[in-house]
């Protein structure tokens, strides 16, 4: 059997990789997969732990956040389709108005 | 009982009535509630004097608790009205001479804009009075005390295009509020003190702490010398009477009502009901008499080069305020409260004769530009008459019987100087008085009369019945009054018998020596020379020799013209006070606490916060990812700081 330790480091590479993606990258689409990215390394490390303590509770969060993360994407693909045809483009670094 | 709150009650209905819908009402209607109101509390007030004489004289004291005004902690400040006999006696005076002079006002300011307004304050004033002198406690006093001060302040400046009279109204309302500070510090050291404001309560705490008198100046005296400040600014005297003159800019019904008859004796009233207090304090008793009898020096004087005649009543009204002090200072606080209802009928008199006067001149107050009015003005000329012989002390008049119960209480009691003071300060009287009476009746027609004889039909002429009808009643008053005060030799003394329970709590020390009744008829008369002498000399320069008084005035020059300046005193206040306060103001209060320094923290605050936002607002860029940093910045530092917390 897999130990647990190794689903929580694959997660936490996951989660880096989301991290460096969404603050590294400057099109939309690709920030939004790697949110999604970082929601499902964590839905891993929730099942790794429901596993490992044997409760039922992480698969029911799993459950939670792929809800949200259903929601958010259908919410984020659509501010995403509106930009594009408000301003034509999908970088990030272009639609920062609101500011000062 | 009820009956007063229905004294209370009545004004405060037509001034609120007129006053909130008096401005479309027709005149005749305004006229007929404010004498209504006024008339109603007066038959309240009779009623209250029969329940009260029905009751034997011990027990005649009823309180009617109105409702719970102040509960906080152990402190009960009730809003309740006592009657006794001092009270009784001053809300007759208040409401009677009050609705005269309402009476009289329909008349005399008919042609004035503003009518409603002026109904409107003169019923206010009068609920105000009533409040001061029927309040049970120190607190309530001082709401009727303030209330008064406010409607004296609105009806000086009555005539709002003038601008002396809104220079008069601010004076006198500033000095009054010096005064007022007094009183209100006094009623604080008496809570302090005895733990309460109710009257009853703080008399019978001060008669168990303090059995006899208060040896030097303590406690007590301080007590008596802050009331005594109020007193001095309400009832214009030495140092704070430079705003009564000046008040002289309201309507004349208002002189007589609220700066002659009522308001200006509550001071009178305030140290009389107080007597329990005062009595202990023979310190604050002094430099109360010496007050007054130097205020009734330097009034009387003023008066006697004056040539306003309202101006010289105004004097007058300071210098018979002084007389009441006098008594209550001398410990004769009965007597003091006898002048103050003799004076409230002569003086109320007084003025409002020179209201008809000045009516029937056309508001000519000069007393050089009238004379020889006595055949146009017949009843104005011989009800000034009764009230020029009551307030001079000619026997058997109003003003006889209540000035020389104060003269003789202060001879008996020991104070001879003062005496002497007060005799000559009657003589003066009469000789001002007098001076009024020849200067403005007598003589041939001066100006104004003249010149209407020109034109023709203006002749002046006696005002209507409305004006008339409450001088003839004054005049009886003025004539008969003094019979309620006889002195020990012709009867009893029937106004101070029936004030004395409410004197019950004050020290009474040794009975001075029992003097002779001849001793005091002697005193009488001596005072009834000196009121004669002063007539005399008053007829000899005004009607037999008119030259004289120019050629003493050009001989005594320096005395004439420092009595003709009110002896430089608003002069001496502008240049010590006034002028000092208001540079102190411009300069240092104004141009440093103000514009530098409070400027300085309002303004410097928000340069502070405008500084750090300009500094702050660069983190919002406006990049996403940059936001995404800081989430991430901030989700790290949460995780480090659990980290350390939990090993």
């Amino acid at each position: 059997m897999v130990p647990t330790a190794h689903y929580l480091v694959l997660s936490a590479i996951l989660f880096g990789i989301g991290v460096i993606g969404v603050l590294t990258r400057r099109n939309v689409i690709t920030m939004l997969m790697c949110i999604e990215l970082m929601l499902n390394a964590v839905n891993l490390a929730f099942m790794a732990f429901s596993r490992h303590l044997d409760q039922i509770d992480g698969q029911i969060f799993v459950f939670f956040v792929m809800t949200v993360a259903a929601a958010e994407a259908a919410v984020g693909l659509a501010l995403i389709v509106v930009l594009s045809r408000r301003k034509q483009t999908l970088d990030v670094d272009e639609v920062n108005e609101m500011k000062w | 009982m009820t009956y007063s709150v229905m004294i209370v009650l009545f004004p405060l209905l037509g001034s609120f009535v007129i006053g909130v819908f008096g401005r479309k009402f027709p005149k005749r209607l305004i006229a007929g509630i404010a004498c209504l109101t006024v008339g109603l509390s007066f038959a309240a007030s009779c009623l209250v004097l029969r329940q009260l004489l029905l009751l034997p004289p011990t027990e005649r004291e009823l309180t009617y608790r109105l409702f719970n005004w102040i509960e906080s902690g152990p402190v009960t400040i009730d809003a309740a009205f006592l009657v006794d006999p001092l009270s009784a006696v001053m809300v007759l005076v208040v409401t009677g001479v009050g609705f005269l002079i309402h009476v009289y006002s329909v008349a005399y300011m008919a042609e004035e804009p503003g009518y409603y307004r002026f109904f409107s304050y003169l019923n206010l004033f009068i609920f105000m009075m009533t409040v001061l002198v029927l309040a049970d406690n120190y607190l309530l006093m001082f709401v009727g005390w303030e209330g008064v001060g406010l409607c004296s302040y609105l009806l000086i400046g009555f005539y709002i295009d003038r601008k002396s009279a809104g220079d008069a109204a601010k004076k006198a309302f500033i000095v009054n509020r010096i005064g007022d500070a007094g009183f209100i510090l006094g009623t604080f050291l008496i809570f302090r003190t005895f733990g309460t404001f109710n009257y009853q309560q703080v008399f019978e705490r001060v008669s168990e702490l303090f059995p006899s008198p208060e040896v030097g100046f303590g406690i007590v005296s301080a007590i008596c010398l802050l009331l005594f400040v109020g007193a001095t600014g309400k009832s214009a005297q030495i140092p704070l009477y430079v705003w009564l003159p000046d008040a002289m800019e309201g309507p004349t019904p208002v002189s007589a009502l609220i700066h002659a008859a009522t308001m200006v004796t509550a001071g009178v009233y305030m140290v009389a009901r107080s007597a329990a207090l005062f009595s202990r304090a023979p310190e604050t008793l002094l430099i109360v008499a010496v007050i007054g009898i130097a205020t009734a020096v330097l009034a009387a004087c003023i008066a006697v080069v004056q040539t306003d005649i309202k101006r010289v009543l105004a004097y007058s009204t300071v210098s018979q305020l002084g007389y009441m002090f006098l008594a209550a200072g001398v410990g004769a606080f009965g007597s003091g409260i006898f002048h103050v209802v003799t004076h409230a009928f002569f003086k109320a008199l007084l003025f409002l004769g020179s209201g008809s006067i000045i009516l029937a001149l056309h508001h000519e107050q000069d007393l050089f530009r009238m004379g020889g009015l006595k055949k146009y003005l017949p009843i104005t000329f011989w009800t000034m008459w009764v009230a020029t012989l009551a307030i001079s002390g000619v026997p058997p008049l109003a003003g006889f019987f209540s000035k020389d119960a104060i003269l003789w209480n202060a001879f008996s009691l020991g104070h001879v100087v003062l005496w002497i003071i007060g005799v000559a300060v009657a003589g003066l009287t009469a000789f001002y008085m007098f001076r009024l009476m020849f200067l403005a009746f007598y003589g041939e027609e001066a100006a104004p009369g003249s010149e209407h004889n020109e034109q023709g039909n203006h002749r002046p002429h006696e005002p209507s019945l409305l004006i008339t009808g409450p001088l003839m009643i004054l005049a009886v008053f003025s004539a008969l009054a003094g019979f309620l005060g006889l002195p020990g030799y012709l009867g009893t003394n029937l106004l101070e018998t029936f004030l004395e329970p409410s004197f019950r709590y004050r020290y009474f020390g040794e009975h001075a020596a029992a003097h002779a009744y001849s001793l005091e008829i002697v005193l009488t008369v001596i005072a009834i020379l000196a009121a004669a002498a002063g007539i005399a000399v008053a007829y000899y320069a005004y009607i037999r020799d008119r030259g004289l008084p120019g050629r003493l005035a050009q001989r005594f020059q320096g005395l004439y013209l420092a009595a003709r300046q009110k002896f430089y005193v608003d002069e001496i206040y502008d240049a010590i006070l006034v002028r000092p306060i208001q540079r102190i103001s411009d300069v240092f209060l104004w141009r440093v606490i103000d514009e530098g320094l409070i400027d300085g923290i309002v303004n410097g605050t928000g340069e502070l916060m405008q500084y750090w936002g300009s500094a702050l607002r660069r983190i919002q860029s406006g990049y996403t990812r940059g936001y995404a940093t800081w989430i991430l910045i901030g989700a790290l530092l949460l995780f480090i700081y659990y980290y350390l917390v939990t090993v």
